[in-house]
């Protein structure tokens, strides 16, 4: 019995078959294909909301510390809990801590390990696609099988798992997301080159005896680039996603770090006594993060996938 | 299977973890044969899954109980909270999704779009944070924990269930009204609900008959794998809403480096995942014609 395709969370399967054939030809085709794409990018409205949502907390990020009222980490006990004031926007947590200064600055982390996990994961994940979908055979058949093995796991259960065995470390938490995200990237961009594989400019650089890394590099892999770029920012929104998730978890990144996650894991236990102010900002701050991210993906996907 | 031995072999000397870097040489190597940790690699995954297979799960690391007796209760109460969020997930993403598919392109279309991945966007436990601050805290309607008083009846139960079904809900809500969209619009483009509509027959009709019929199908296939999702999903919710779930146990265990819970959850939750999985393959099979008819050409 056939297994009925799995769809990827994020409607992720139907690139493959959105076949960027129209790009087939390199050069200056291709060339007016990417400034057309650009140009429909810079109409779409939510690539723009989400770029400024996601511009925002990246200057954040660079330029917080300097311009936050307060250190992000000077604890203040006599003053903890203080409710949202005018020296204190948006309160002090249980260890006198500005929240503002701790929200504002909190992005770095996140963003640094979320981009790093999801360019770990594009690079590992389009040569997984590109050695799958063009070889086939039992490279494909072994290498799907394990990928099919690492998919079958919840990533937070996985991260668990990782974590208790390696440590809690932003490297740790990078490297867990990169691999676990590599397989969903590498079936996306496997489906695209078993469709490009088939065409006539692949089996005229094998005519031509050109060596195979550079088939699969040097002209399969700037025809299925449409499906990577649209994949990488996919996954940039599950990468924040999860790594607030373990984060809040108390296994990704370590306190006393101003993570968003942290901040929540650390308040939640106190909204019932009514501190809600250390609990809902870093909140607040998560959701718009990933939904700003979430709505350029969407701009890209629709100005990459026609 | 090869996630497990893989997951397994990864957590190195299990009892230099459980008496921390300063204890004696000699009462770690004491532990390891104790806890059978100084056989080779092979030996000790031959002797976990061959046990696993008989039902015995070995015992806690830390409690000393056996593991079938830490998980059984909170695999129960996670079963309970996984459905209700079904329950409530699962008709009402479908009937977004064919609403907003119905209306393509108007603004109730990208209102349930949008808002369906926007919501699934966010984490879990922000959901989770947004509706304790409204509803438990600001309105006061539902308790702050999902653990319901002992020999609580159904409703009080659901009561208590109701806020971290919901956060569940959130996320999955997006996906599957996603799916249930697209696999619509094919539906009402296809030829055959053309024909359908020309021959005359009422609309809710065709609907029912044709469109929902085809556009059901491949929603399905991602309701199970959700249900790997949602496994993931449950380890949060339950740890903010302290319930005595299958994930908050996993949760404990994994901060306490209770490596015989952790293992045994773990492929607990595997197997979850892999009878969805067989149970949606079945229904798609049932459901479509196709699939069935091939089967039994082969």
């Amino acid at each position: 019995m056939s297994v009925p395709p799995k769809p990827a969370p994020a409607g992720a399967t139907e690139i493959g078959t959105a076949s960027p054939a129209a790009v087939g030809a390199r050069g200056d085709e291709a060339r007016l294909a990417l400034k057309e794409r650009l140009a429909l990018l810079r109409r779409s409205k939510s690539f723009i909301a989400g770029s400024i949502i996601v511009g925002f907390w990246v200057l954040c990020a660079i330029f917080g510390e300097l311009v936050v009222p307060e250190d992000p980490l000077a604890t203040d006990p006599i003053n903890d809990l203080m409710t949202p004031s005018a020296d204190h926007w948006f309160g002090t947590d249980r260890l006198g801590r500005d929240v503002f200064s701790r929200v504002i600055t909190g992005a770095r982390d996140i963003l640094i390990a979320a981009l790093l996990a999801t360019i770990l994961a594009t690079v590992v994940g389009t040569a997984l696609g590109l050695v799958t979908g063009y070889f086939r055979g039992a490279v494909d058949d072994v290498l799907s099988r394990i990928i099919e093995a690492f998919l079958a796991l919840p990533v937070i259960i996985m991260g668990l798992l990782v974590t208790v065995s390696l440590g809690r470390s932003n490297t740790t938490l990078i490297l867990t997301i990169g691999i676990l995200f590599a397989p969903i990237i590498s079936r996306t961009v496997r489906a695209a080159v078993l469709t490009e594989r088939e065409l006539e400019y692949v089996s005229a650089a094998r005519l031509r005896n050109e060596r195979t890394p550079y088939i699969l590099f040097g002209e399969i892999l700037p025809n299925v680039t449409g499906p990577i770029v649209v994949e990488f920012t996919v996954r940039l929104g599950y990468a924040i996603f999860v790594a607030a998730g373990l984060s809040f978890l108390g296994f990704g990144i370590a306190p006393p770090a101003p993570d968003w996650g942290l901040q929540v894991a650390e308040h939640y236990g106190l909204i019932s006594g009514g501190f809600w102010w250390p609990v809902l900002f870093p909140s607040l701050a998560i959701a718009t993060l990933v939904i700003g991210v979430n709505l350029i993906a969407d701009g890209v996907a629709s100005a990459f996938e026609r | 299977m090869i996630i497990f031995l893989a997951a397994q072999v990864l957590p190195g000397d299990v009892a230099r973890r459980i008496l921390g870097p300063f204890a004696d040489q000699r009462a770690v190597d004491e532990l390891s044969k104790e806890l059978g940790t100084d056989q080779s690699l092979l030996a000790q995954y031959w002797d976990w899954i061959s046990s696993f297979v008989t039902g015995d799960l070995g015992e806690s690391a830390v409690t000393g109980r056996p593991v079938s007796d830490v998980l059984l209760d909170p695999l129960v109460a996670s079963a309970k909270l996984a459905l209700l969020a079904f329950i409530i997930v699962v008709p009402l993403s479908i009937a977004g999704g064919v609403l907003a598919a119905l209306h393509e392109g108007t603004g109730r279309d990208r209102l349930i779009s949008v808002g369906g991945l926007s919501a699934t966007a966010i984490p879990e436990f922000v959901w989770a944070v947004l509706f304790l601050l409204i509803f438990a805290l600001w309105l006061g309607w539902f308790p702050t924990t999902a653990q319901p008083p002992d020999g609580a009846g159904l409703f009080t139960q659901i009561e208590y269930l109701l806020l971290p079904s919901l956060c569940l809900v959130c996320v999955l809500f997006g996906y599957i009204a996603r799916m249930a969209r697209a696999g619509t619009i094919e539906a009402l483009e296809a030829d055959y609900t053309r024909t359908a509509i020309l021959k005359g027959l009422p609309q809710r009709t065709v609907i029912r008959r044709h469109v929902l019929r085809n556009s059901l199908l491949p929603t399905i296939a991602v309701v199970a794998t959700q249900a790997g999702y949602l496994m993931g999903g449950l380890v949060i919710i339950e740890t903010i809403f302290n319930y005595q779930g299958i994930g908050l146990t996993l949760a404990r265990a994994a901060t306490q480096k209770d490596i015989p819970v952790l293992q045994s959850g773990v492929l607990i939750i595997g197997i979850v995942y892999l009878v969805a999985t067989l149970i949606a393959d079945i229904l798609y099979s049932v459901l479509n014609p196709r699939v069935r008819l091939e089967a039994a050409a082969e």
